[in-house]
């Protein structure tokens, strides 16, 4: 046990040291050039490690990927675009894209909502610092952990005498006089009880940019506004939500986009049995388990493809905002 | 991922006076206000602490009553964190171990190699650099799932598969587009000035950026290697791709292990997260400031 231990810290030594060295060796030449074409050579040299990382490891895996993404199974036979029919046509995967569509809109819009309506309430508060730091800390716990914390809460035990629920949410239940439920089987609400794990991590990235945005409104604006005898509510819709509109798009889109890719919480508490899974895991299904090249292929190019309007979207908002 | 910077300040989010919506709060009423707060920071809280109190009850109180029977029949045991680090039991401590030999070079080389092309992308000048940093910018936006089949096989091909070396590369590689993005935006607003008077100094590109920069860019540095540092621990997508075994299995992995071999005991279970979430946590209260601001400059990886 203890020799394997050792071993393994060697290894990550030895790899940082030999990262070291390569990084050593280049800084030497660097700092060695002179002359006319100094500037460009010393360029190419602090650019090519991350030249080779990044062709390698991501721009050539994602040609090969969408290759494969017209071939079969083992990837051997060409097949056209049946994988991506198969993806819209096949009842399993057509609910897998409901629910990934569930996914994407739910969670970035609440996350969003909870995430503005703390900032505002905390804001300028006694406690303003320890409360956003409750709401943030989930940031920081994995997805697997994450879910973990709320299988716990979802925890259901038969509804039998002597049998205690200990799980929180059936407990509230039963102590309400409902039967307990089975938050994590039951069609088709299982999959908003899985999302309700996300909007739980990202509620606290929501609220701190969202809160800097809001600390950061000109006070003419507001002071302008409290003149014309603006209240409440009208200072939040025409003072406070415009000029925090950059934040909120970049914050909306943000979510969005991890939303998409979200794999960890589905993966740990159901597997995407029981209806609900979503494209990020059917991709990890088809590509590691079902050793379904194809298939799984096509459902990467999808994920890649499902991000691209939501770049481009956030993008030209933020250009519109920028015009103005 | 990022898509742009958020074109807010990065001024610390701390008080300016008057805000908008003091109005706001103070027609929703204070307690109303303060109470619909307390309501979400106790929703926001009570499940991890709810982890934590079952992590330390015994087996049998554990599995038959709800945490929260703690309070009026308070049985501490510390057993279960006993079992779950013993070689029968989860043998955490191998996991932990792995985590760690995976995160530091996960976090250093990315951090290393993001310094070396933002300063070139920043302060240098060389023909075709606004092209190949739109090029790095757009990365940002590929998936990785797109990459990880491709990946695999290289490294199959390559005779590295199942080692740590694969899940160093893989991090360091996903990693770099979002790492120069921002430190090459934190290098931006250097003074021009620094830089020109350092040349007029004689000095080179490199004693430029380790005698100038770097000191300067700590703060950037900071906020991307928590970043980096919260990805990599966190990760499971990476680590079930491309770990093989228990022998380089980080803790992500053991506790998704786990939920498959121990879903039914929760007080285990439950040790066994939050001996992966404690980690974390305390790096992230730790260096919240860091964290905060990194997110501000527009980062956020997903």
């Amino acid at each position: 046990m203890r020799v394997t231990v050792t071993g393994k810290l060697v290894q990550m030594f030895i790899a940082i040291a030999v990262f070291a060295a390569v990084v050593a060796v280049i800084l030497f030449v660097a700092s060695r050039m002179k002359g006319k074409g100094r500037d460009r050579n010393v360029a190419f040299l602090f650019l090519v490690p991350t030249a080779i990382f990044v062709l390698v490891g991501l721009v050539y895996p994602a040609l090969r990927t969408i290759y494969f993404s017209f071939f079969d199974a083992p990837g051997t036979g060409f097949i056209g675009v049946d994988n991506y029919k198969t993806i819209f046509t096949n009842s399993d995967l057509i609910l897998v894209l409901r629910n990934t569509f569930l996914w994407v809109v739910v969670t970035p819009f609440v996350a969003t909502a909870i995430g503005l309506l703390y900032a505002i309430l905390v804001d300028r508060a006694r406690f303003e610092k320890i409360a956003k730091t409750l709401i943030f800390l989930p940031m920081a716990i994995s997805f697997v952990g994450a879910s973990i914390i709320w299988k716990l809460v979802y925890e259901f035990r038969p509804d039998q005498v002597n049998v205690g629920q200990i799980g929180l949410l059936n407990r509230i239940v039963v102590l309400f006089g409902g039967p307990p439920q089975q938050w994590l089987i039951n069609e088709p609400w299982n999959t908003f009880f899985l999302i309700a794990i996300l909007i739980w991590i990202q509620a606290g990235f929501a609220m701190t940019i969202l809160s800097a945005a809001i600390k950061a409104i000109p006070e003419d604006i507001i002071e302008a506004a409290r003149l014309d005898g603006v209240g409440a509510i009208g200072m939040f819709r025409f003072v406070t939500v415009p000029s925090i509109r950059p934040a909120l798009v970049v914050v909306l889109t943000t979510i969005a986009i991890a939303t998409l890719k979200v794999f960890d919480i589905v993966r740990t508490l159901t597997g995407g049995n029981f209806g609900t899974g979503v494209v990020a895991n059917e991709f990890y299904s088809q590509a590691f388990r079902a050793a379904n090249l194809g298939l799984g292929s096509a459902l990467a190019v999808l994920l890649f493809v499902l991000v691209i309007p939501i770049v481009v979207y956030n993008i030209r908002q933020l250009n519109a905002s920028e015009a103005r | 991922m990022t898509t742009s910077v958020a074109p807010i300040s990065t001024v610390d989010a701390e008080e300016p006076p008057l805000k908008a919506t003091d109005r706001a709060k103070r027609t929703l009423s204070r307690p109303g206000a303060s109470l619909a707060a307390l309501v979400i920071a106790v929703l926001w809280t009570l499940p991890t602490f709810g982890l934590a109190v079952t992590s330390i009850r015994p087996q049998l109180a554990a599995k038959t009553t709800g945490w929260w029977t703690f309070f009026t029949d308070p049985q501490v045991t510390f057993e279960n964190y006993r079992t779950i680090f013993s070689e029968r039991g989860g043998n955490l401590g191998s996991f932990f171990i792995n985590s760690i030999v995976i995160t530091v070079p996960a976090v250093v080389i990315p951090l290393v190699l993001a310094a070396l092309a933002a300063y070139a992308f920043a302060w240098i000048d060389f023909k075709g650099r606004s092209f190949l940093f739109v090029v790095v910018f757009a990365l940002q936006i590929v998936p990785i799932q797109v990459t990880l089949l491709p990946l695999l096989k290289l490294y199959v091909q390559g005779g590295i598969a199942g080692s740590f070396a694969t899940i160093w590369l893989s991090h360091s590689i996903f990693a770099l587009p979002l790492a120069i993005f921002l430190l090459h935006n934190f290098m931006r607003e250097i003074p021009r000035e620094l830089i020109e008077a350092a040349r007029m100094d004689g000095a080179g590109h490199v004693q430029i950026l380790f005698r100038v920069l770097l000191p300067l860019l700590t703060p950037a540095l900071a906020a991307f290697g928590i970043f980096q540092f919260l990805w990599v621990w966190n990760d499971l997508l990476v680590a079930l791709t491309f770990s093989t075994g228990t022998q380089t299995n980080p803790l992500t992995v053991g506790i998704f292990n786990l939920q498959g071999t121990l879903g039914s005991q929760p007080h285990l279970l439950a040790a066994g997260a939050f001996v992966s979430i404690i980690v974390p946590i305390a790096v992230f209260l730790s260096l919240q400031r860091y964290f905060v601001r990194g997110l501000l400059a527009g980062g956020l990886k997903g």
